[in-house]
């Protein structure tokens, strides 16, 4: 065992990548809950994404497109969920575990013709003096673009439910559906955008697994992403800047465990593997304390005859 | 009337309707654990499906059922197919072997074959792939390949098979680099690309220069690519899109050959439930091509290793080799049991930490 | 411009149509994809649905069919009571496999002893599991206030460590030659969950859950505690009024269906199964969730449900080994159908009315 074998700083600069796919659904996801709706599609949205990403910058060459694709392709998905709960009202819990079967035979269907293929490579931003200094420079300014879009989407999240009009009327769907539509909102509409950009935002992140983290085509790769990112919304208590935390806490437990392991340490590997779902039980605990809650609407369906 | 008698009946009365057609079409079923888009494990196996096809064109039909769950699925796949009168029927994953049984059981005339397992009937073989021949190919070259002496070791999950994997690499990457330090890391999970893609960096970050998977996505060789200096081995396929470097060699699972034979068995009535489990001399176990990013004297080296494997005169665990306590496990010139072998669940001498429990 | 108008009273008419529909919509939808796959859309569907149930081999179907719905149905029932009530449990994925785990060890433990009492402590054990694992979202929810959605989810990935931590350690079989997994109970009398009339596929489980079914049917009809839950679920303040106990409500419901998940993953791992291992969940605590939505959560419905979605993987498979579908294609043609019935949904409890321009 030699515990100074592990890096700490290529340890944080790989935990950022590990989380990346996790942030981008989660703050898609975030903006969904916040409007009052419940996806639980977010694995099928994910896989959709990985694909269609996947086969457009194999097509083109382009990651670029790839990843535009990609968050094209997250979006449709959720369309289909918009249908389903907005139009035809059903329950959002059955439509979205519908939405992930979908996806993933779906998605296969897709990719039979990408297995064994390598996509282009989009490479890392190097920031000229920025990526050269010590320590800093390998953790922040030496990553692919996505992952710095990632933490973008995360900020302009953050600025735009805080600061702005579309912000508060998104909460206000969110916390009070009838109010809202009192008031004069268009409740369906901002849904709508919203569950389209958890969509994109989702496919943005499954991409961020075919096409950088792995990067490969195979029928399920996602492998419960998705469901890990509905709990770090909740672990996140709904703010954005949280998801970023929780996103490198839930990563970083995998690649510290990992690590362990690689330098010797005898550690019950199962154990470790279940530390960040236990975390997130207690984080629950402790946030039911707090007065951030669930938006009060999350899950119910609104109907303007109501 | 008993429900074995039905079934049997049935079979009996398929048996002699297809009899007649059987004659000119023989029908093979394989039960798949995965999708076949998988690039591993099934994909492989549905390439020899594949094969066999194309080997006896009109004579034969394939079915196939993708993406079976181990247990009662698994049994009603394989009763379906038995009942739509399949003469043989390959279960390709090791959870399929009590359902492969219990079928077998009830269809005396069809023959089954079961992967890796180690439970047989009159009409049930099993066969299984030495695959620890290819890891001493992969750990001589390893051994020779590695600058930092640090070879990382990506397993799935601390079986057998794995384990006998991480040993056989082991004892031929230490035989030519006394130095060799193998650090390991269990992913548990069969298959998640994401994680195995952290597992390699972590072990690249440790300081690994070479990478050996038993998982098999192609994430590690990704990040050995990006990492730039690291080698790393493909496998269950060649992996060839990252060769010639980070890639620089394989082991493949070529089930072709023995899907090919089994099927010709059936097709001319010698068909015997055995016990197979073949390795490079049988063209089981495949070595990918060794790219020129191997030193040319280390690639001789490795192609004789195969030779001498394929020739049968050298068995990768031959004494002395001595357990990780210290204790002899093989004396000096003695080779493994295949018993000890098939249930290995113990490191060799020299290899570090505890096998997880 | 067309507006929905909420019926006063869902109607009975269309909650009876509405299957038939989605059904009949997904086959064509579903008969598309077939042709774009370049398959004979009649013959596909034909397969998935006709075969298992008539076929020439339905003689061995039909029992499939009651083998695979039975855990489905278990556990969507118990489900069913939670959701009437508001109360969310998605976690039976993790209740099925703990109720596996405590129920096989249970059984394992007298190893090689027979005796007839082993089988009801497995039944028991298997119980205590499920409900233990449903219980502490119960008690988190009830103490904390913390949402039992996420906790119930975030307990399936704890279960699913445990196993394989279990499968590869505590319940490996010794005489496995260190494979993963445990011994096989069909071949441990005691403990085997054996068909009670050999060929029927009729074994515990499967009674349980027509028990599971009458007795759900008789609580929400005929009994206060089902009133309350229908109450909570669709009035919670009158509910309030009423003099329910929230807490104990929601302990109840979680409980319960946390102890049904339980029995499920006993009776499987004891029965068709035999062995606990690593992959020995198939996520049926998951698809049970859709199957009691499919139901209308109502007891009758989720039977129908269960042998619904029974029969689509059988027949699945069926037309993967004849036809050569892929199975994704079969996860899709699944997806529509849930699709199909969630959306058609709305015609029981709304009506579509082609809206005059003075009134929108």
């Amino acid at each position: 065992m030699d515990l100074g074998e592990i890096n700490p700083i290529l340890l944080v600069a790989s935990l950022m990548v590990a989380a990346t796919p996790l942030l981008l659904a989660a703050i898609g996801e975030l903006v969904v809950e916040k409007a009052g709706v419940l996806n639980l599609g977010v694995e099928g949205m994910m896989i959709v994404g990985a694909i269609s990403g996947f086969a457009i910058s194999v097509e083109t060459g382009s990651p670029w497109l790839g990843f535009i694709a990609a968050a094209i392709g997250g979006a449709v998905l959720s369309l289909l969920f918009v249908l389903l709960t907005q139009f035809a009202l059903a329950n959002q819990v059955a439509s979205g575990l519908a939405l992930t079967l979908f996806g993933l035979g779906f998605s296969a269907l897709m990719g039979q013709r990408y297995v064994g293929i390598k996509p282009p490579s989009m490479g890392d931003v190097h920031i000229p003096l920025l990526s050269d200094i010590p320590v800093i420079g390998p953790i922040l300014f030496q990553h692919d673009p996505i992952l710095y879009v990632g933490i973008a989407i995360i900020a302009a999240v953050w600025a735009t439910l805080k600061y702005t009009r579309v912000g508060l009327i998104l909460r206000a769907v969110g916390e009070n559906h009838d109010a809202a539509h009192a008031l004069g909102y268009k409740v369906i509409k901002i849904r709508i955008i919203a569950i389209l950009f958890g969509g994109a935002c989702a496919g943005l992140g499954g991409a961020y697994i075919s096409l950088i983290r792995v990067p490969q085509w195979t029928e399920g790769m996602t492998a419960g992403v998705g469901w890990i990112a509905l709990a770090l919304v909740v672990f996140a208590s709904w703010k954005p800047w949280r998801v970023l935390l929780g996103a490198y806490l839930f990563g970083g437990i995998t690649v510290l465990q990992l690590n362990l392991q690689a330098a010797g340490v005898a550690i019950p590997v199962e154990y470790l593997a279940m530390s960040p779902y236990i975390i997130t039980i207690l984080v629950l605990v402790i946030l039911s304390a707090d007065k951030s809650r669930a938006p009060a609407s999350l899950g119910r369906t609104f109907h303007a005859s109501h | 009337m008993k429900f074995t008698t039905l079934m049997a009946s049935a079979a009996l009365a398929l048996g002699l309707a297809s009899g007649a057609m059987a004659q000119d079409k023989t029908k093979v079923g394989f039960v798949y654990v995965g999708p076949v888009g998988d690039g591993g494990w099934t994909y492989e196996h549905n390439k020899g499906r594949l094969a066999v096809e194309e080997e006896f064109g009109d004579k034969v039909e394939t079915v196939f059922v993708e993406s079976v769950p181990e247990g009662p699925d698994a049994e009603r796949v394989m009763t379906q197919m038995a009942l739509e009168g399949a003469d043989l029927i390959f279960t390709t994953s090791f959870g399929y072997m009590d359902p492969t049984i219990n079928v077998a059981k009830k269809f005396p005339n069809v023959k089954f074959e079961h992967a890796t397992g180690y439970k047989t009937a009159d009409n049930v073989s099993v066969y299984s792939a030495r695959f620890y021949e290819g890891r001493a190919v992969q750990g001589h070259i390893a051994g020779n390949m590695t600058k930092s002496n640090i070879i990382g070791y990506i397993g799935s999950y601390p079986i057998p098979e794995v384990i006998r994997g991480i040993n056989s690499a082991y004892v031929h990457a230490k035989k030519v680099n006394p130095d060799v330090e193998f650090k390991i890391v269990w992913a548990y999970t069969w298959f998640d690309p994401a994680k195995e893609a952290d597992a390699a960096k972590v072990l690249i970050e440790q300081g690994a220069d070479v990478i050996l998977q038993h998982t098999d996505s192609t994430a590690p060789q990704a990040a050995a690519q990006e990492a730039g200096n690291v080698v790393t081995f493909g496998q269950a396929s060649d992996m060839s899109e990252y060769a010639p470097f980070p890639r620089v060699s394989s082991i493949i699972d070529d089930w072709a050959p023995y899907y090919i034979a089994r099927t010709q068995a059936v097709m001319d009535g010698t068909w015997e439930s055995v016990n197979t489990w073949d390795g490079i001399r049988e063209g089981m176990v495949g070595i990918g091509e060794i790219s020129d990013a191997v030193p040319a004297d280390v690639k001789e080296e490795a192609l004789a290793l195969k030779a001498a494997m394929a020739a049968g005169e050298y068995h990768p665990f031959t004494g002395p080799i001595n357990k990780q306590d210290g204790s002899v496990w093989l004396a000096e010139g003695e080779v493994a049991d295949d018993g000890t072998l098939a249930g290995m669940n113990f490191y060799v001498e020299g290899l570090e930490g505890d096998i997880p429990q | 411009m067309i507006v929905l108008e909420k019926r006063p009273q869902p109607s009975k008419a269309w909650s009876y149509a509405t299957p038939l529909v989605a059904v009949v919509a997904t086959m064509v939808f579903g008969g598309l994809l077939f042709a774009i796959l370049g398959k004979n859309p009649i013959e596909a569907i034909g397969t998935i649905f006709w075969e298992p149930l008539f076929g020439e081999f339905a003689f061995y179907y039909r029992p499939q069919l009651l083998v695979k719905g039975a855990p489905l149905v278990l556990i969507a029932i118990g489900l069913s009571l939670g959701f009437r009530a508001g109360i969310w449990n998605i976690g039976a994925e993790g209740q099925y496999i703990m109720g596996t785990i405590f129920g096989a060890g249970a059984g394992l433990a007298f190893y090689p002893m027979e005796a007839w009492f082993i089988f009801p402590i497995m039944i028991f054990a298997g119980a205590f599991g499920g409900w233990l694992w449903a219980t502490i979202p119960a008690f988190l929810k009830v103490r904390f206030g913390t949402n039992e959605i996420l906790v119930s989810l975030m307990l399936v990935y704890v279960a699913e460590q445990f196993l394989a931590s279990v499968s590869l350690g505590l319940l490996k079989n010794p005489e496995g030659f260190g494979f993963p997994g445990s011994r096989n109970l069909q071949s441990y009398e005691s403990a085997h969950n054996a068909e009670l009339i050999a060929g029927s596929g009729m074994h515990w489980g499967v009674v349980a859950a027509f028990i599971a079914v009458i007795f759900s049917y008789v609580l929400l009809n005929r009994h206060m505690l089902g009133f309350h839950i229908r109450l909570t679920g669709e009035a919670p303040r009158a509910a309030k009024f009423a003099g329910v106990n929230p807490a104990r409500l929601i302990l109840f419901c979680l409980g319960l269906s946390g102890a049904l998940a339980g029995l499920a993953g006993m009776f499987e791992v004891s029965g068709p199964s035999g062995v606990v291992s690593i992959d020995f969940n198939v996520g049926y605590g998951f698809t049970a969730i859709i199957v009691a939505f499919l139901g209308r959560l109502h007891p009758v419905g989720i039977l129908l449900a269960g042998g619904l979605m029974a029969l689509t993987y059988i027949g699945g498979e069926i037309a993967q080994s004849q036809l050569g579908l892929p199975a994704a294609a079969i996860q899709v043609f699944q997806g529509m159908l849930l699709f199909f019935l969630l959306a058609f949904d709305l015609l029981t409890n709304y009506r579509i009315r082609a809206a005059r321009s003075e009134v929108a």
